[in-house]
């Protein structure tokens, strides 16, 4: 019996731990619907769709916090799609094997540095140079339209889209090279015999097969960019502003929690807090969920 | 003679394929018993379950008896684990630990069964590498890698770590399918050499192997066992015309 | 096929593929920038006092970072302490025992709980730690951090130990060793180097957080290693400094961040060389 003891034990022992994972994630959704309780049910839907945000007079709307999530995370998107994928393309059909090496690790060192560096580059040499250069650039040729309109500042929009950029084309990138080494040699074979270019390969041979992976990357790097604090915290100017501009400041959900969670004092002002950490919980793991459904598809069908 | 092994009605199954069907057949105390047969027939299986090792796949399940000196290795009251120390295996591939010094792997059999004395555990490794006709290929590199060794010498060290726990009865599945003409010559002298001590089962598809090295042999067919006899007698005399076929290389 | 469109076929071409590697060149030049801008303004406050002393008050020139060093080093280790065990042997339970539902919604919760933003692991270890001890303390900290390290090392752990050979586990079993010996003693050995390297990987990750320490561990200007006060810590004080008028605390933040991206780095490299060589062999 000695024997069959200890076997017994060890897998009592890892189920034991395995389930702290279950019994965590049940606990912090607890916590973060239990916390929110009190701004759930003073202010309901109105949090969502209302701006005023006045610990003073204890009214909170979330509104220019998720617009402001969500168009910096837009923005990163927009200028990070078209860059991963040119470097999936090159790290997976281009680079010969030596130079791929290298630069799949410089990638990947991209991904390492830690978000508060980028902050602080952001901070000190981004912003500056956004504010004397591209902004004033971009206001005198494209000035006639709305999104690059009003004083050059550096801080604001425009530079929380960039330096999001920048953290999530790691993510991207090396997820669609991997599945792009997935497609077959012989179906691209079978684009170059009907005397197809590369880039006609690529857009019509590897993209289609690729396609369902990448959205899921895309995705992926999405939902990285919504939950991101540090970096943009640092350079978007953290001013609850709904504008059309892009250089002006604005405000997102994981700032504002990063900003002011340590000064809140009345029990509501917490609770709205609080329900902003909900809200950007719900909404990384939607996309997250999905990314990953994705990817994992991607993967099999190829 | 004694009988170390009996086997009774043995059945196994992966999930629903059934890879043995009602085996019956006696084994000699320090005899080699030679398990031949076409590749898919159940050799391997039929080794594994003579140490209840079959059961550690997904899905496997095993119906009859094997006495181990009249007492039956599949009563509920027979841990698996002193089972296998008693009955001892070595594998088609060799698999020695890789991340385990040569020195570890003779030897870990011994610590991991709660030998605790350094120096009873260097005698013992010792005498077991040297047993497996190892010892002056190792022993200026106990401490180096497993694998930095050859498929060959990988072998021997594992059957110089099966050595080391003192089976009683040793189990090779084909143990040099997978090795050059050499290193197969010296793992058939070695089996020559401790079968005084040991009691062998060997599976082999080489028929020149099976008569060169058992005294026994058994012919699986489908999962059947077709014929078992003295070797000298399946040769030269088969009693079934699905194993003279056989042996005589009209198929498998 | 007319030559026109021939033509224009190839001068797409030649645009797409060069753009791709347009794309490369500035990735790697993106990395190159902001390295070279933490090793310029920050390798210039690196000196022995920055290792050893504490930090000076504003208008004081000098002064180092010693108890943020300390404070990471503790905070990180905390979140070892709780992270490490409970994701080997989730790992293990994943990989030795998981074939039932079970384990698919333990894999599956520990992907959710990776997605989490750190900032709101931060809010989960406040509530969690902070209220009940009504302080902040190292010990929420490395809670907090210890939420984002389990799913890593959980993940991976459990990938390198299926990795590890069948053959490798039978031969133990074949040894009469019970089961139980044989994960804990011949399989998790086979797969230490990837775990271990997983390991670090995750410390290095985690080492680098800020959001989640902001209101667990907070800051402390003096030196502390107590793990029920608040304790000052390389990120946050980066965080802190980067964000103050006075150009001294600048400077800091900057050496700082030259310290702690030498270091991640370093983990980084050392790591990914440690598996390449594990897999080539
Ligand atoms: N892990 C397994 N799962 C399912 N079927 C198996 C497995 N291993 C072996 N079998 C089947 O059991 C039969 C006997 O296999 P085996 O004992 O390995 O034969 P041999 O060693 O004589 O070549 C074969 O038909 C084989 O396909
Ligand atoms: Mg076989």
């Amino acid at each position: 019996m000695g024997t069959r003891f200890g076997d017994r034990i060890i897998k009592l022992l890892s189920l034991l731990f395995a389930s702290i994972i279950i019994l965590l994630i049940a606990g912090i959704i607890y916590e973060l619907i239990s916390g929110s309780a009190r701004s759930l049910s003073t202010f309901g839907w109105r949090f969502l769709v209302t701006s005023t945000w006045d610990p003073v007079s204890k009214v909170f709307g979330a509104l220019p916090f998720i617009f402001g999530t969500v168009v910096s995370s837009f923005i990163a998107l927009c200028i990070a799609l078209p860059l991963s994928m040119g470097i999936a393309i090159f790290l997976s059909e281009l680079a010969p094997k030596k130079v791929r090496v290298y630069v799949s690790l410089m990638i990947e060192m991209l991904a390492a540095v830690p978000s508060i560096i980028y902050g602080l580059w952001g901070l000190f040499v981004m912003t500056p140079f956004l504010q004397v250069h591209v902004e004033p650039f971009l206001g005198r040729y494209l000035g006639f339209i709305p999104l690059f309109q009003g004083p050059p500042v550096g801080v604001g929009m425009l530079a929380g889209g960039l330096i999001l950029s920048i953290m999530i084309i790691p993510t991207i990138a090396s997820i669609t090279r991997d599945i792009f080494n997935t497609i077959p040699t012989l179906s691209k074979e079978a684009g170059y015999a009907i005397g197809m270019t590369r880039w006609e390969v690529i857009a019509k041979v590897v993209f289609p097969q690729a396609r369902s992976g990448m959205v899921g990357a895309i995705m992926l790097g999405f939902g990285r960019a919504l939950g991101e604090t540090m970096a943009i915290t640092m350079v978007i100017g953290n001013a609850p502003a709904i504008s059309a501009s892009l250089f002006s400041p604005a405000y997102t959900l994981s700032s504002v929690i990063a900003n002011e969670f340590t000064e809140a004092t009345s029990k509501i002002y917490i609770s709205s807090l609080i329900e902003l950490a909900l809200l950007l919980f719900i909404i990384s793991m939607i996309f997250n969920a999905i990314a990953k459904l994705l990817i994992r598809k991607g993967r099999f069908s190829a | 003679m004694t009988k170390k092994l009996v086997i009774e009605h043995l059945n196994a199954w992966f999930g629903t394929i059934q890879a043995l069907k009602d085996i019956n057949l006696d084994i000699e105390e320090n005899s080699v018993t030679a398990v031949i047969g076409p590749s898919g027939c159940g050799k391997t299986t039929f080794v594994r379950c003579l140490n209840r090792i079959h059961e550690v796949v997904d899905n496997a399940k095993v119906k009859g008896n094997v006495l181990l000196d009249g007492e039956n290795i599949y009563s509920n009251t027979m841990d698996p684990v002193l089972v296998r120390r008693r009955i001892g295996m070595v594998f088609q591939k060799p698999n020695p630990f890789p991340t385990m010094s040569i020195f570890e792997n003779v030897a870990a059999g011994l610590r991991l069964n709660g030998t605790k004395k350094k120096n009873e555990i260097a005698d013992v490794v010792e005498k077991s590498i040297k047993m497996a006709a190892l010892w002056d290929e190792v022993k200026d590199k106990l401490y180096k890698s497993a694998t930095t060794l050859s498929g060959g010498q990988q072998q021997r060290l594992c059957i110089a770590r099966t050595i080391a726990i003192e089976p009683e009865v040793i189990l090779m599945d084909e143990p040099a399918s997978a090795l050059d003409p050499i290193s197969t010559a010296r793992i058939e002298e070695l089996i020559q050499q401790i079968k005084e001590r040991y009691t062998i089962v060997i599976v082999t598809h080489n028929m020149q192997q099976a008569a060169r090295v058992s005294d026994y042999t058994g012919f699986f067919l489908l999962g059947e066992l077709i014929e078992f006899n003295r070797t000298s007698d399946i040769f030269t005399n088969p009693g079934d015309k699905r194993t003279e076929d056989y042996i005589t290389g009209r198929f498998g | 096929m007319n030559s026109m469109s021939y033509l224009k076929r190839r001068i797409v071409n030649r645009t797409m593929l060069l753009l791709s590697y347009g794309s490369a060149v500035l990735g790697v030049a993106v990395l190159f920038l902001i390295l070279s801008y933490i090793v310029v303004k920050g390798m210039s406050s690196i000196n022995l006092d920055f290792f050893i002393k504490l930090p000076k008050p504003t208008g004081e020139t000098g002064g180092g970072i010693a108890n943020a060093i300390v404070g990471s080093f503790i905070v990180v280790g905390i979140a070892s302490v709780i992270a490490i065990p409970v994701g080997v042997m989730s790992g293990i339970y994943l990989s030795e025992f998981g074939k039932n539902r079970f384990a698919s919604l333990v894999r599956y919760f520990a992907d959710v709980m990776n997605g989490i933003p750190s900032i709101v692991t931060g809010i989960v270890a406040y509530v969690f730690v902070v209220v009940p001890m009504h302080r902040f303390s190292a010990l929420a900290g490395g809670i907090a951090l210890s939420i984002m390290m389990i799913p890593i090392i959980t993940r991976t752990s459990e990938e390198l130990i299926r990795m590890v050979p069948d053959t490798i586990r039978e031969a133990g079993l074949a040894l009469g060793i019970p089961q139980w010996k044989v994960i804990m003693f011949v399989v998790l050995r086979t797969a230490s180097t990837g775990i271990v390297t997983g390991i670090m990987l995750a410390v290095a990750r985690v080492g680098g957080e800020t959001a989640p320490l902001l209101f667990t561990a907070f800051n402390n200007s003096f030196m502390s290693l107590r793990l029920d006060q608040p304790i000052s810590t390389m990120t946050v004080l980066i965080y802190n400094y980067a964000s103050s008028p006075y150009p001294d605390w600048n400077t800091i933040a900057w050496g700082t961040a030259f310290l702690l991206i030498v270091i991640v780095l370093i983990v980084n490299i050392v790591s990914k060389v440690f598996t390449n060589t594990k897999y080539s062999l």
